[in-house]
């Protein structure tokens, strides 16, 4: 039977995981296998600091830190959306949705630039240790933001239908948890790569 | 605006931008040696927290789900400083 409580946010709190279990799942393995490449960095280096040290001075710490201004800032919308539909407003699901999508959007142009200023000057996987970790960690999490962006995308075209309401929100929470999850990422690769010596 | 700070996810917005400009001055200034790592790690380790507490709103989630992505976040955050620890020796 659904629920009929007056005023939800009085109630208890019952301990509750939002979103579907299997999202949570997915998300768990993926920061799996990236806590695998963090260390697999950190280590590397530990073998080589100098060298990394050295060639971690030609990255474009200043587009790294806006990408995290980016990233951070489309979580959060895409938090004012969960919120929106717990209150039934289907506009400001939508609205920040889109938002969110903007921000992912931004992130994406940002590294598109940084990709090509490094490919432009000959930087490739084979150039040396640092690069190839600066390389396949940034792409691998790229990717992993176009494939949160596909999802942002589809909850959006259904927020638009007005799918997503306080008593039913669950696929609107399990795409916001993946988004977030690409964020949690970019919290711990941009300190990483970019700027810790 | 004081309103605006009661939701939780606004006042985490906040601190993690405040706390992004805070490393990117780090990278600025050339901060570097261990003083410099463990301050970008404690950093990391509070915004990847609010992340997941807030944001990710695991808060009031079961404690098993909870402590596996607070534990993945240790876990990482160790692992790097052991590696960074090792590379300063």
């Amino acid at each position: 039977m659904a629920s009929t409580t007056s005023a939800p946010e009085e109630a208890p709190h019952s301990k509750r995981l939002p979103g579907d279990l299997a999202i949570w799942i997915f998300i768990l393995a993926e920061m799996l296998a990236f806590a695998v490449f963090f260390s697999a960095y950190a280590f590397a280096r530990a073998g080589n600091a100098e060298m990394f040290n050295l060639y971690q001075q030609t990255l474009n710490r200043n587009a790294g830190a806006l990408n995290t201004l980016l990233l951070i800032t489309g979580s959060w919308f895409v938090v004012l959306a969960v919120q929106a539909a717990h209150r039934d407003d289907n506009k400001g699901v939508s609205r920040n949705v889109a938002l969110g999508i903007v921000c992912g959007a931004a992130f994406l142009v940002v590294k598109v630039f940084e990709y090509a200023e490094k490919f432009g000057a000959g930087i490739s996987l084979s150039t040396n240790t640092f690069y190839m970790f600066y390389i396949s960690l940034t792409f691998f999490h790229f990717m992993h933001v176009i494939l949160g962006m596909v999802i942002l995308t589809a909850i959006w075209l259904q927020a638009r239908k007005g799918a997503y309401t306080s008593q039913n929100s669950h696929g609107l929470e399990s795409g916001a948890a993946y988004w977030h999850m690409v964020d949690l990422l970019w919290i711990i690769l941009f300190p990483l790569v970019y700027v810790m010596r | 605006m004081m309103n605006a700070l009661k939701n939780p996810a606004n006042r985490a917005w906040v601190v993690l931008i405040i706390a992004t400009l805070i490393t990117w001055y780090l990278g600025e200034v050339g901060a570097a040696g261990t003083a410099a790592i463990v301050a970008m790690l404690v950093i990391a380790f509070i915004k990847g927290r609010l992340v997941i507490l807030d944001f990710m709103e695991l808060r009031n989630a079961p404690t098993m789900w909870r402590m596996l992505l607070e534990g993945w976040l240790i876990l990482v955050s160790s692992l790097i400083l052991l590696a960074y620890w090792i590379s300063l020796k």
